[in-house]
């Protein structure tokens, strides 16, 4: 008897769909014997950070603060996915997003509160977008690899963002702590419940909703699949594949730095060091996993709330660093990249040597 | 001056060069490997944990080696034997390394090891100015030296170099010959990661012996850039490693000599220079011949053999 792995004439459907569940479950599993390893016990770690994420109010706010950054950086990440276009860069487009947002805010003295909101996320989209679209040119005109610049322009980003903060634009009666001032009260999204839960949180589903029509209902939508899934034939068809790349890498990173607007309006009303604890690689797990679906992301994102919160109270109480859920989400990755492969094939036990 | 900004270019950039090299090794064979930032610091945490276990700080490099090597062997098996999503799973390798490192590096933060000393080679570090920055090192750099000349010859020179060149540029036709593919493909991508270990464990045994959360700060994704740099020739690595070396140097000593420029600025400067160069080597890779191995990213499944 042997166990060989053979190719499923139609693909799984069926496993499709579960893989995406299982791979957590299993990185989970694993992911208790590192804890454990580390001297964490998993089990009360778990439940830790489900009753600290979900088992109050404010936990629950808390989980949907972070959801909101999440669902605008994974829809950035995953509209370049679909055209097998590379965007590792949310977090510098965070970033770029969230200093634009505050470059209004702090100096175009606008004192109507909607139009000052519009502006920082005008401010927030072009920087985002211009971020991106830098990778976007360079792709479009010389083919260089997007995955390494738009990685390297995260830590130019973050480094830009420090040289504002502890120079320029650091606040002078912030008694030298490396922030800007604080915002005026028209740079402010609501918030609600006494909570930091803000408004930012129905734009991100509103967005989330405006790029699936955008994907499924109109021909850009349509050519950027076509793109991703077949350039030769795109090519043939007229579309135009190095304008399309930069539009969409342009794009991706707008949503993204949409997602700073939402942090420095809604959150923290102030520009500061660690905008972004990472938001952006997370998001390009959350985009892998949901599988190009805007509602898969928007589910993921929250369950990705759900353990960055759990991951900040297990910081404090086990002095867990936070990097920790780093490791988890690349066990994810890795379970859900070994199961794809049983979407397409499956194990078979056959009697002596067969040679497939 | 030159003498000490050459030592110090030295100094920064082997790291990078064994970085560079290993990353090389991986896609030689046809596999793009993300993972290097995360093998990094895999091979420093461990590099530095073996050290401080053993007190030998040969034991640490071997560690490093090895831990690096057996983080590697996820990627090999996924992107090898699974097929699956070569750039996915070296960003889930560069996560996962992060995080492993934060969690089992908790209790080695604020230890301090020995680290590695200078040895000058007789009659070489006399040499006027290339001297003591090349000559009056540490036994890793000499090693790093020796790997550079040593990979170049198993490439062009050796039947296992070439064989592994074939499985790169079309495993079809290596498959044809005889060539275990895939088995071949493991090895490039541990063994390539093995090496990259040893560059993180440079910066925790010899640049600063102690263990900083994250301390490679983008090292890794300098090395990824600087591949298509080198066009998959070590030699070229060296120098790209160096050049970067240089860059770190002048930025230190611009920050240490006080300039008015701010630190954040001049911090940004290998990075900048990094996407700068990997424009030029792409444009300049694209109007000669190209030196990209054919199968680059590519799964080999000989049941889709033409």
């Amino acid at each position: 008897m042997k166990l060989i792995t053979e190719k499923r004439e139609l693909s799984s459907q069926l496993f499709r769909f579960i893989a995406p569940i299982i791979s957590v479950l299993v990185a989970l599993f694993v992911a208790g014997f590192l804890l454990q390893a580390a001297g964490v016990n998993p089990a009360q770690a778990y439940f830790e950070i489900l009753q600290e994420a979900l088992g109050s109010t404010y936990g629950l706010s808390e989980t949907l603060v972070k959801t909101t950054p999440l669902i605008f950086a994974s829809l950035g990440v995953s509209l370049a996915f679909r055209m097998q276009i590379w965007n590792i860069g949310a977090e510098g487009q965070i970033y770029m997003g969230a200093c634009g947002a505050s470059g209004v805010a702090l100096f175009s003295g606008i004192e109507s509160h909607p139009v000052m909101i519009t502006a920082m996320f005008l401010a927030a989209f072009l920087c985002g977008g211009l971020w991106a679209g830098v990778a976007g040119i360079l792709r479009a005109r010389w083919r260089v690899n997007e995955v390494i610049v738009t990685l390297l322009m995260n830590y130019i980003a973050i480094l830009g963002v420090d040289y504002l903060i502890y120079g320029p634009w650091k606040d002078p009666k912030g008694y030298n702590f490396p922030l800007t001032a604080q915002f005026s009260d028209a740079a402010r999204l609501t918030e609600y419940f006494d909570t930091r839960f803000h408004s930012g949180f129905f734009l991100a589903l509103f967005c989330a909703l405006v790029l699936y029509l955008f994907m499924e209902r109109t021909v850009w939508g349509y050519e950027i699949k076509v793109i991703g899934s077949n350039p030769k034939a795109a090519r043939y068809a007229g579309m135009r594949t190095g304008l399309a790349i930069f539009a969409v890498l342009f794009l991706s990173g707008a949503i993204a730095g949409i997602a700073g607007f939402g942090e420095v309006a809604g959150l923290q009303h102030r520009l500061q060091h660690g905008i972004s604890p990472g938001y952006g690689y997370t998001a390009i797990i959350i985009a892998w996993l949901a599988k190009r679906s805007a509602l898969g992301v928007v589910i993921v994102s929250f369950l990705m709330g759900v353990l960055l919160v759990g991951g900040d109270s297990l910081q404090l109480t086990w002095q867990l660093p936070v990097a920790f859920v780093y490791a988890f989400q690349g066990l994810i990755l890795f379970f859900l990249l070994a199961s794809d492969f049983f979407i397409h094939n499956r194990l078979k036990l056959v009697k002596g040597d067969h040679h497939a | 001056m030159l003498e000490i900004l050459l030592d110090a270019t030295v100094r920064a950039g082997t790291p990078i060069l064994f970085a560079t090299l290993g990353a090389i090794i991986n896609e030689r064979a046809g596999i793009i490997n993300l993972g290097i930032e995360g093998l990094m610091l895999i091979g420093a945490l461990a590099g530095f944990a073996g050290t401080q276990a053993s007190g030998s700080l040969l034991v640490g490099v071997l560690a490093a080696f090895a831990a690096a090597m057996i983080a590697g062997s996820i990627h090999a098996f996924i992107t090898v034997q699974l097929r699956g999503n070569q750039i996915v799973s070296g960003l889930a390798l560069t996560m996962f390394g992060i995080g492993i490192t934060a969690l089992f590096g908790r209790g080695m933060v604020g230890l301090t090891i020995k680290g590695f000393e200078r040895v000058a080679i007789p009659g070489l570090s006399q040499l006027p100015i290339i001297g003591k920055p090349f000559f009056n090192q540490d036994l890793l750099i000499y090693f790093s030296f020796l790997l550079v000349f040593g990979i170049a010859f198993f490439f062009a020179r050796t039947r296992w170099g070439l064989a592994l060149r074939t499985v790169g540029e079309n495993p079809a036709a290596a498959d044809t010959c005889g060539v275990p593919v895939l088995l071949f493909r493991f090895l490039a991508v541990t063994i390539g990661s093995g090496i990259v270990g040893i560059g993180g464990a440079y910066l925790s045994l010899a640049t600063t012996p102690m263990w900083i959360e994250n301390m490679t700060a983008g090292r890794g994704w300098i090395a990824v850039a600087l591949v298509i740099f080198a066009s998959w020739s070590s030699y070229r690595a060296l120098a790209g490693a160096y050049l970067f070396g240089g860059i770190t140097a002048m930025q230190l000593r611009f920050q240490a000599m006080g300039t008015t420029m701010s630190v954040h600025m001049l911090q940004m400067l290998p990075y900048f220079f990094t996407i700068l160069v990997l424009v030029i080597s792409t444009i300049r890779l694209q109007k000669g011949a190209s030196q990209q191995p054919e199968g680059l990213g590519q799964a080999y499944d000989r049941e889709d053999r033409k």
